[in-house]
């Protein structure tokens, strides 16, 4: 198949290639943190975890509006700001659901899907209802956008070299927050034994709605980094939801590092397949390889063990 | 609130009759009610459809909710306003339209229960309606079975016809060979890679496509890849297309994979004003999505676009943005909704009948002089002559009109050597 293209062609696509599988891991692993601590250290199956993240798309559309509209010097710049913003608004309403919704489910983990499924519906039609059902379009800064050419064949996209970043400075901001601080301590100790953890006066309710919180702050964010590469409208959401899901349980529920791993195998099993056939097949074919690695490890890649 | 407009108006009219009555001297200046001169319903109507004395109800069937709602909301939008217009221009028939609204919500299962709902309970005379393919599948066996008519707005693969359904929209060949012959004359193109989302009108058009490519056009397909609907990630699509170097990308990328596939495209550094690409997806709807800078220069090809300069055009648009807002934008299947009720009225008033079976005997022929397209005329297949043209993306989210048939082209639903 490769043939008819010369030996420096081949090369750079190749590099290319490989840039492409680390900007999809980049994109899962975002995605997926925020889920993996409200599902892997909660027990919550959040099916809202898409509309969390375009609460923060549809922030960094107003943000940049707001820009445009009254401090247009300062454009190029807005977007980390936008993030910010996002973190905030997602957390704030991840807050509020747990606070509403989610703290009356925990004996039940079944019906958390049920509720927060029923939660993204309301959500979609509010997106709907206050945004309009067209999708809209989120001006990026002129630095953000394009790429930085290396040489004829290999094209950096700036916006790939963005969410990479981001996500790295992401992943270790959680980890030190979950395995250096002290709150850290208390959501591993909840999640090992909730009574003992409440006996020992940690309170336990707090520790709850902190960590759902920041879960859907970290959507939040994912979701304005993701108006760089993807659409914003009231279902967009509902395109990541599959896919962080997998990443999520592929990796063992309750491990950040299973989230890393597993994000990283999808992620490049997937582009090299989709080099060699077309997106549809090498889709069925990770799906399948999933399923039967599932079958063999239902715990997913890294479990943690727990005293039940 | 219907019956209240209706009681109003009866009362408006009696008392009009009281006056008219008391100064009866004066009755032949007295401006006529308008359905004075309208034809007896029973002459009009023989089927048991809703029309009365005074009004006739048709139906507006599409997805006002779920993820079709982006799509659809602008399809909506155009036929509210056309029967606005028709009304305002004294009705069909010397009775006005009024319409019941029902969400298909998406799913299509919905659309075909809503259209037996509207058929069936409401009688409406026609249906205003559905937008992807598996929709209109979904209420073809409804329409047929309870004999309704569908005015379809979408541009769509074609491989249909039915007594039942007028398209309103492009079917495939139409939309695409002329297209492909432009940019292979103007561009010299031989070379060509498609990208599509993997359901049935990409695929059928891509076939289509290749057909033309390789056997009229004696090019070459380098590619033609699929990527699920919703997908996001396109960066080894992208790399193939670096590849394999083609004179041009043809694309059907839909919904919001296409604001995924150009801001990726973009990020990759291919320039659309160097690497020419031909979409049949996308119109200035999509173009809200995905932003003007990063599309700008693609070439699009149908069948309308809102930029058009000609006088039935520079109507519709001030008309349509006075009633849904400045910002809206309008594209190809928009305005293809807009034809809809004007074709139905015409039709109607053709046939000199509200009968479905009148209606769908007399379509053929009707031509519609105030198309903000130009002009169409619905052809024996029930699809429509009509010109196609080819757009290039601005910055600012419009289309330059580039190149447009000099005739109108014939649909051809079932192509022979192309299938």
């Amino acid at each position: 198949m490769f043939g008819e293209y010369s030996i420096g062609d081949l090369g750079s696509i190749f590099v290319m290639q490989g840039f492409a599988g680390l900007i999809l891991f980049s994109v899962y692993v975002l995605m997926a943190l925020g889920l993996a601590i409200i599902f892997g250290q909660m027990g919550v199956i959040n099916m809202a975890h898409g509309e969390f993240m375009i609460l923060g798309a549809y922030v960094t559309w107003m943000t940049s509006n707001f820009f445009q509209t009254y401090l247009p010097n300062l454009f190029s710049g807005y977007f980390f700001l936008a993030m910010i913003l996002a973190f905030i608004a997602s957390g704030a309403l991840g807050m509020l659901v747990e606070w509403g919704l989610i703290r009356h489910l925990y004996r039940r983990p079944l019906d958390t899907l049920l509720a927060t499924w029923g939660l993204s519906l309301i959500l979609q039609q509010a997106y709907r209802s206050i945004f309009g059902a067209r999708e809209v379009g989120v001006e990026l800064p002129q630095w953000m956008l394009g790429s930085m050419h290396v040489t004829d064949n290999i094209e950096v996209p700036i916006n790939g070299v963005f969410v990479m970043g981001l996500t790295v400075l992401i992943t270790v901001a959680v980890a030190y927050i979950m395995y250096k601080s002290r709150w850290g301590r208390q959501v591993r100790a909840v999640v090992q034994n909730r009574v003992m953890a409440g006996a020992v006066g940690i309170n336990t309710e707090k520790v709850d709605r902190y960590t759902f919180a920041l879960g859907c702050g970290i959507a939040g964010v994912a979701g304005s980094a993701f108006t760089m590469i993807g659409s914003t409208g009231p279902t967009s959401g509902q395109l990541y939801i599959v896919d962080t899901f997998l990443v999520v349980v592929f990796g063992g529920a309750a491990s950040l590092l299973g989230t890393i791993a597993s994000a990283f195998s999808i992620s490049q099993t997937q582009s090299t397949l989709e080099f060699f056939m077309s997106g549809s097949m090498a889709k069925v074919l990770t799906l399948l390889a999933v399923v039967g690695i599932l079958m063999l490890r239902p715990q997913g890649l890294f479990a943690l063990k727990v005293r039940k | 609130m219907s019956d209240d407009t209706k009681q109003g108006l009866q009362s408006a009219f009696r008392r009009k009759l009281l006056m008219g009555i008391a100064a009866i001297p004066a009755l032949t200046v007295l401006p006529r009610p308008s359905f004075a001169q309208a034809p007896a319903t029973s002459a009009i109507n023989t089927t048991g459809l809703a029309v009365t004395d005074t009004e006739v109800t048709v139906g507006i069937l599409h997805s006002a909710t779920g993820t079709m709602a982006i799509s659809e909301t602008g399809s909506i939008e155009a036929e509210k306003l056309a029967i606005e217009q028709i009304n305002a221009a004294g009705g069909i028939l010397g009775r006005k339209i009024k319409f019941i609204q029902e969400d298909g919500a998406s799913d299509w299962p919905t659309f075909a229960e809503k259209a037996k709902k509207l058929l069936v309970n409401d009688k409406v005379a026609a249906i205003m309606g559905c937008w992807t393919s598996a929709s209109r599948k979904a209420v073809l066996p409804v329409v047929e079975q309870y004999n309704g008519m569908l005015y379809y707005p979408t541009f769509y693969e074609g491989l249909e016809q039915s007594k039942n359904v007028i398209y309103t929209g492009q079917e495939a060949t139409q939309q695409i060979l002329a297209g492909l012959n432009w940019i292979a004359k103007e561009k010299g193109a031989k070379s060509f890679f498609f990208v599509g989302s993997d359901y049935i009108w990409p695929r059928t058009s891509n076939k289509i496509a290749r057909k033309h490519v390789e056997n009229v056009l004696k090019g070459k397909v380098v590619g033609e890849e699929y990527y699920p609907l919703g997908n996001t990630q396109f960066n080894s699509v992208i790399n193939k297309i670096k590849l394999t170097k083609p004179d041009v990308i043809f694309t059907d990328v839909v919904g919001g994979s296409n604001v995924a596939f150009y801001k990726q495209l973009k990020a990759a550094g291919i320039d659309l004003s160097k690497q020419p690409l031909l979409t049949i997806s996308v119109t200035e709807d999509e173009i809200d999505g995905i932003g003007g800078e990063n599309i700008a220069g693609a070439y699009a090809c149908m069948k309308y676009f809102q930029s058009l300069d000609n006088p039935n055009n520079k109507a519709f648009v001030p008309a349509f943005k006075k009633m849904w807002g400045e910002k809206t934008v309008i594209g190809d299947v928009t305005q293809a909704a807009y034809l809809g009720p004007w074709l139905w009225k015409l039709t109607v008033e053709k046939a000199g009948s509200f009968d479905v079976d009148k209606i769908a005997a007399a379509s053929p022929g009707v031509e519609f002089k105030g198309a903000p397209e130009g002009y169409v005329r619905i052809h024996e297949n029930h699809h429509l002559w009509s010109k196609t043209r080819v757009g290039r993306a601005k910055l600012d989210g419009q289309f330059e009109l580039i190149y447009e048939t000099a005739d109108l082209v014939e649909p051809d639903p079932f192509p022979k050597g192309y299938q």
